[in-house]
């Protein structure tokens, strides 16, 4: 938003005429042509599927009934008393405070670690970036045997420390923070790119200064790097919560029998619309709970992006 | 002159043959598994070289993505005019009216009943049967020979008490680390059809009602055979769930070598065979010593008529599907793909019955029982999680029992309401 801004700031010097010029006025025009394009593709694919999930919540919508009755709220109505999706829900949410923070300063704290050194640079941040670009099938097999309570070396390197062997997916305790766990590794790589970008978007001026001034470093990371990577944080948070929220594929693929199992422990609401929708053919109902998440996450996100973004002044 | 009378002749004799017998074009679907598309490719030309003008087109999908596949194109009114149907499925589609029942004259009741063995009778829904099967499978007992030898055991158990027994002269290394299980266990595999519809019978119960609306394994003998099941797990310690990571876990586990004994279905034989690289035998499940009742759990893929058949088409689609259920096709069947037959003179076959392989899922057959699921992937969950909550979670059988009827009968509500 603010590249287009700036272009059309540049692009048109004549600020102090009211009218717009005829090749400024062509500009616009080609402008809007060109937007309808994507506009339209996006009515297609995000805005009618949309909608007509809102419209299909309204139904006891099966696949396989001849007759899709009309049922009003009863979808939601069914959904305050369905324990199967309060488990989702808190999972969904546990997950999210577990991953989002520990993404966020592990992610951080890498990136920091990375611009103090020199040699290898290139080759560390491959390696941390490893992870975001292997597909998730396949890292979520390598977990399978990494967190294997029979022959997983992690497992090993506990009894090596003399520590009781762990169940982690195979109890409905630890499933779930291991399943947090792959996917914050997962996602490091990008999250290390990402604050990579953001510091260095920060003027070495102002370390330069706050060195003059005898500032320490850990003064000159509070006063100087946490403020002006603010944009960068809040988009960390932001995306990572939508994410986190639509978990899917990591959970399916670790326990694929039981997919959301053992005892529903890593169950997430993205996974429980999948099996009613595509499993049970319960259209309707599914499509509630897709309102519902919606809703949730388009809460979240207004709330994160109205206290997390700050005006600030160095 | 001759020349010209030959043309002329052979000419009208083409215009003849297509003006009165343009072939009716039927479209097949099942899912893709590579033998069995392949002998169905084989099976397709032999039956178009004996009917010259009906023409088979064979369309696969995933197995992941199969019953989608077929759900997605009911409502759109496309699909295929013969379907290949889970036997499980069955309920939903013909309550969707998406199955058209066999015609009567073509398939009297009487003559599938006398010529199919008893599970087939799980198909017939309100007195009519929709679909019939090529083969079916039944459960039993692999074990490996060198494993269970190198513990003393000699021969492979037939009661539950030697399969205990057995299983723990085998098993090595104890929850949560064990190195070589005595039996694989996995309720999430075939362990929770073996609780339901072998155990509970086996201890005098019936997991459901006749007309299979009501749950009634909520029962002593549900508690007994839940009890029973896992203590084989907290009590004997035999082995682990998820031993193996991946999606057949007990049956990878046992091809590696590192399981005594699994339970599993006739379907697993070629991957076993194909993987297996030591000495393995497959026998009956095992009865209890005190009163010998025995129970198996059956299941089948069948062949139906889809509502898309008609007129001429249904005609065709009715020579194809006695076709693909005559016991030449299943003797192929069994030859090509290694599923056991539907017949029940084939299953009576003696050399079939003393095969060291299929001759236990045959001898199975008189007394295998099926499910009828009307939510497959619910009524399995319910009883997964009522058996973790006895293994993961120390809960009691008894609580476990009640809550997964109380989970299915749920279902069953939704569905028969």
């Amino acid at each position: 938003m603010a590249t287009t801004s700036d272009l059309r700031g540049r692009r048109a010097p004549a600020r102090s005429s009211s009218r717009p010029s005829s090749l400024r006025r062509h500009q616009i025009r080609t402008a809007y042509t060109f937007l309808l394009v994507p506009l339209l593709f996006f009515l297609v694919v995000r805005f009618i599927p949309t909608l007509t999930a809102l419209r299909l919540s309204l139904f006891d919508w099966n696949i396989l009934k001849e007759q899709q009755p009309f049922v009003g709220v009863e979808n939601y109505r069914a959904l305050l008393g369905d324990e199967k999706f309060g488990q989702a829900l808190k999972n969904t949410a546990l997950y999210t405070l577990i991953g989002v923070p520990a993404q966020l300063a592990l992610g951080l704290g890498i990136a920091l670690l990375l611009g103090r050194i020199r040699a290898l640079q290139g080759l560390y941040r491959a390696l941390y970036f490893a992870p975001y670009v292997t597909p998730i099938v396949a890292a979520a097999w390598v977990w399978q045997w990494v967190f294997s309570p029979q022959f997983g070396p992690v497992n090993t390197f506990l009894m090596w420390l003399h520590l009781p062997p762990q169940a982690f997916l195979t109890s409905p305790g630890q499933a779930l923070p291991t399943t947090a766990a792959l996917v914050v590794w997962q996602n490091l790589g990008f999250q290390v790119v990402l604050f990579l970008a953001g510091l260095a978007a920060i003027p070495r001026v102002y370390y330069e200064a706050a060195e003059i001034d005898g500032a320490s470093p850990t003064q000159a990371f509070w006063k100087i790097t946490w403020p002006l990577l603010n944009p960068t944080l809040v988009f960390s948070v932001v995306t990572g919560t939508i994410a986190y929220l639509q978990l899917f594929t990591q959970v399916v693929n670790l326990n694929f029998t039981d997919q959301g199992g053992p005892l529903g422990s890593t169950m997430t609401v993205a996974l429980y619309i999948y099996q009613l929708a595509f499993g049970r053919y319960q259209m309707g109902y599914a499509s509630a709970i897709t309102v519902v998440l919606f809703v949730i996450i388009l809460l979240i996100t207004l709330l994160q992006l109205r206290f997390l973004t700050r005006r600030y002044d160095v | 002159m001759r020349k010209f009378l030959t043309l002329a002749l052979t000419l009208s004799a083409a215009l003849t043959a297509t003006a009165t017998a343009a072939p009716v074009t039927l479209t097949y679907w099942q899912y893709d598994y590579a033998s069995k598309v392949d002998t169905m490719n084989k099976l397709i030309a032999k039956f178009e070289a004996q009917n010259p003008d009906i023409k088979i087109r064979q369309e696969t999908f995933p197995y992941d993505a199969y019953n989608q596949k077929v759900a997605s194109s009911v409502p759109a009114g496309q699909g295929p005019d013969v379907v290949n149907l889970f036997y499980g499925w069955l309920p939903q589609y013909v309550d969707s009216g998406y199955l058209q029942p066999l015609p009567k004259a073509d398939f009297p009741v009487k003559q599938i009943e006398n010529s199919f063995v008893p599970m087939v009778q799980t198909s017939k829904i309100g007195g009519q049967y929709y679909a019939l099967p090529t083969s079916v499978r039944t459960l039993a007992l692999f074990y490996n020979k060198d494993l269970l030898k190198a513990a003393g055991v000699l021969t492979p158990p037939r009661t539950w008490e030697d399969f205990i027994a057995a299983a723990q002269k085998v098993v090595k290394g104890a929850p949560p680390r064990f190195t070589t299980l005595g039996f694989g266990i996995q309720p999430d595999g075939q362990d929770y059809h073996v609780v339901r519809e072998v155990l509970v019978r086996q201890f005098g119960g019936s997991p459901y009602s006749k007309d299979g609306k009501q749950v009634t394994y909520d029962s002593d003998a549900g508690v007994k055979a839940m009890n029973f099941y896992t203590d084989l797990y907290t009590k004997y310690k035999l082995g682990t769930p998820n031993f193996f990571p991946g999606n057949n876990s007990y049956r990878d586990a046992f091809i590696a070598g590192k399981v005594g004994m699994i339970i599993d279905g006739s379907f697993a034989v070629g991957t076993i065979q194909k993987g297996a690289k030591f000495g393995w035998g497959v026998v009956p499940l095992p009865v209890f010593k005190g009163n010998g009742v025995r129970s198996n759990f059956g299941s089948y893929w069948v062949n139906g008529i889809t509502r898309n058949a008609k007129g001429e088409k249904l005609a065709a689609a009715v020579k194809f599907l006695k076709f693909l259920t005559s016991e030449d096709t299943q003797r192929t069947w069994l030859q090509a793909v290694g599923e056991i037959p539907a017949s029940k003179k084939l299953a009576n076959d003696p050399g079939l019955r003393r095969d060291p392989v299929y001759g236990p899922f045959v001898y199975a057959l008189p007394f295998a029982h099926s499910t009828l699921f009307v939510d497959e992937a619910g009524q399995r969950k319910a009883w997964v999680d009522a058996i973790n909550s006895v293994i993961l979670q120390g809960g009691s059988p008894a609580n476990a029992v009640k809550r997964a009827a109380a989970d299915e009968q749920k279902i069953l509500n939704g569905y028969y309401k």
